[in-house]
């Protein structure tokens, strides 16, 4: 089984967002990159069955030299081999047609991507992907078990889940529960030196439309102070509640 | 040349954001001096959708897709918007709609924005305000293909009534094999408990909680307002919580009206998560805890006797407003 996982190089969770260039830029300023959480629970999903059914793993981002460091990072987890699409993401269907390239001349099973990118929250990467090339497309995935060509997958439904059956090749949009947060590896020292020695191929995008254009960002609103009810007077948050927030 | 819209039901019955999306559909139509025409799938009460602004109805019985098929119902939804030579489809925020959104967007070549908490900033050019970075800021998007899709989030707009009459015509997708090829074999929906994504409030628990055999008073006071459960990141990770509870920025996001935080601290990660509720409450022992700067009011106290008194007052105020 050859898998491709699809890894958007994101600004750490705990990262202060502002905006610069007259608020048409994210400022990148002091912000820690990592892999997406998202598709971080992907790729150790995707090292699980590379140890235990000998898959092939590789791993893909768009983007621009700059995002080394985090591809390089999921080569020291322990993917095969990774390709960087030398371009900037413009916009979900831009990145989805480079991906597209990507998938139809690695011949992949399987292609994990996550639910979202915690940056600009898009999560129409790996249904585009999908339909695109006219694969099988699983979203909010919380479970796979691949077994020869066929695939059972767990979905995130609101207020529960749903079970899924589809053949491969497959796409899905990963999210945790893929595997735990303590099944996540941290890269160790034999890892990160052998991901030294792995090729990261840098491939030039193809020509792409980009139907969506981000003209300018704003920051949430001040908020104003908290309004502190003593503990020994619960009754007055009741009443705050019912009379001023009107919310009960 | 309508604006369609994608309206979700669940055993025949809409769902709210199905008259949220009709209500942001209206206004779109307005601004384009055009009409609102709604899908709907299997529903009963299709004339229903005209209190919120939606003139026609193009109404799918099909038994088929009596379970959501995020294909078949993409391609379905792909059809009518040729047969109504849409521009401009609306959508919710649910995660029904996010799994078909992007297979749509692909099969009609458009501009896909979800997250958007407003009516469009300007319709030429077409121009939407949408949350990013994980509700940590705003972008103004301009979508510029020919069709475009917007996903309106949940709970932003708000319903909204503007009675027209709404015409009910029967729509027969053609269907092949293929758009069944991704089959569901089983749901496994929690029924007779408010789901995070539909809930006016929302109750969570953090670590301060200690342990998950303290989570019958969380349970008691969501049921006293009628309210979801959920937690933070640290709970459902130690397994004290399900992971469908988890809300922040990598669980789901949280669009309540209230949304009452117990015992979490308020990482930046959670804040992100529940920024777009309406109105939050904290409870926490720490008056240093980070949350208390996100919150609109806050009691500093032990949550085992805050919590407690909480639901009691609130049973009071239940028995003198019934």
């Amino acid at each position: 089984m050859k898998i491709l996982v699809c890894i958007s190089n994101v600004p750490d969770t705990t990262s202060k967002i502002n905006f610069t260039e007259g608020d048409t830029k994210f400022d990148t300023n002091g912000v820690q990159f990592v892999i997406n959480p998202n598709d971080e629970f992907g790729l150790t999903r995707a090292m699980w069955f590379k140890e235990k059914q000998g898959a092939t793993v590789h791993v893909v981002t768009v983007g621009g030299q700059q995002t080394e460091p985090t591809i390089r990072k999921a080569l020291a987890i322990g993917a095969d081999e990774a390709i960087r699409v030398n371009a900037e993401p413009k916009d979900g269907f831009f990145v989805a047609q480079q991906l597209a390239e990507v998938v139809k001349n690695g011949d992949y099973d399987l292609v994990i991507a996550g639910r979202e990118s915690i940056d600009y929250n898009g999560g129409m990467v790996p249904g585009i992907l999908a339909t695109l090339l006219d694969m099988n497309f699983v979203n909010t995935c919380i479970g796979l078990e691949i077994d020869g060509s066929n695939a059972t997958a767990v979905r995130e439904i609101d207020g529960g889940k749903e079970k899924i059956t589809a053949s491969l090749p497959l796409i899905i949009g990963g999210q945790k529960g893929l595997v735990e947060e303590s099944d996540l590896r941290i890269p160790n020292m034999r890892g990160i030196m052998m991901a030294r020695k792995k090729a990261l191929n840098v491939v030039e995008p193809v020509d792409a439309a980009q139907p969506t254009q981000d003209q300018k960002f704003e920051k949430p609103a001040a908020k104003g102070p908290v309004k502190l009810v003593d503990a020994g007077n619960v009754g007055e948050l009741v009443e705050l509640l019912h009379n001023e927030a009107k919310v009960i | 040349m309508s604006v369609l819209i994608y309206t979700e039901s669940l055993k025949g019955k809409f769902k709210k954001n199905a008259f949220e999306v009709a209500s942001y559909a209206h206004k779109v139509a307005q601004e384009l001096g055009t009409t609102v025409t709604a899908v709907s799938f299997n529903a009963e009460d299709d004339a229903s959708l005209g209190t919120y602004g939606v003139s026609k109805v193009l109404k799918v019985s099909d038994e088929s897709l009596a379970t959501f098929n995020a294909k078949a119902y993409a391609e379905t939804l792909a059809q009518a918007a040729k047969a109504e030579d849409a521009k401009v489809i609306i959508l919710s925020s649910s995660a029904d709609t996010k799994f078909l959104a992007p297979i749509l967007t692909a099969k009609l070549t458009a501009g896909y924005v979800p997250n958007v908490v407003e009516a469009p900033e300007s319709t030429s050019p077409f121009v939407v305000k949408r949350t990013a970075f994980s509700n940590k800021g705003f972008a103004f998007t301009e979508i510029s293909s020919e069709i475009k899709i917007i996903g309106v989030s949940n709970n932003a707009f708000g319903v909204m009534e503007n009675n027209v009459s709404a015409s009910v015509e029967d729509f027969d997708p053609s269907l092949n094999e293929d758009a069944f090829s991704v089959k569901s074999a089983e749901v496994d929906r929690v029924t007779g408990k408010v789901t995070i994504a539909d809930a006016d409030i929302v109750v969570s628990g953090g670590r301060g909680l200690k342990g998950p055999e303290n989570w019958g008073m969380v349970e008691e006071l969501a049921d006293v307002l009628g309210a979801a459960t959920a937690c933070s990141k640290p709970v459902s990770d130690m397994g004290w919580r399900p992971h469908s509870e988890h809300v922040g920025q990598t669980g789901k996001p949280v669009a309540s009206n209230l949304y009452i935080a117990i015992g979490i601290s308020g990482a930046i990660q959670h804040l992100a998560g529940v920024s777009s509720s309406k109105v939050k409450v904290v409870i926490n022992n720490d008056p240093e805890a980070p949350f208390f700067k996100a919150a609109d009011y806050g009691i500093v106290g032990d949550a085992f006797e805050v919590v407690p008194e909480l639901i009691e007052k609130l049973k009071e105020f239940k028995a003198q407003n019934a």
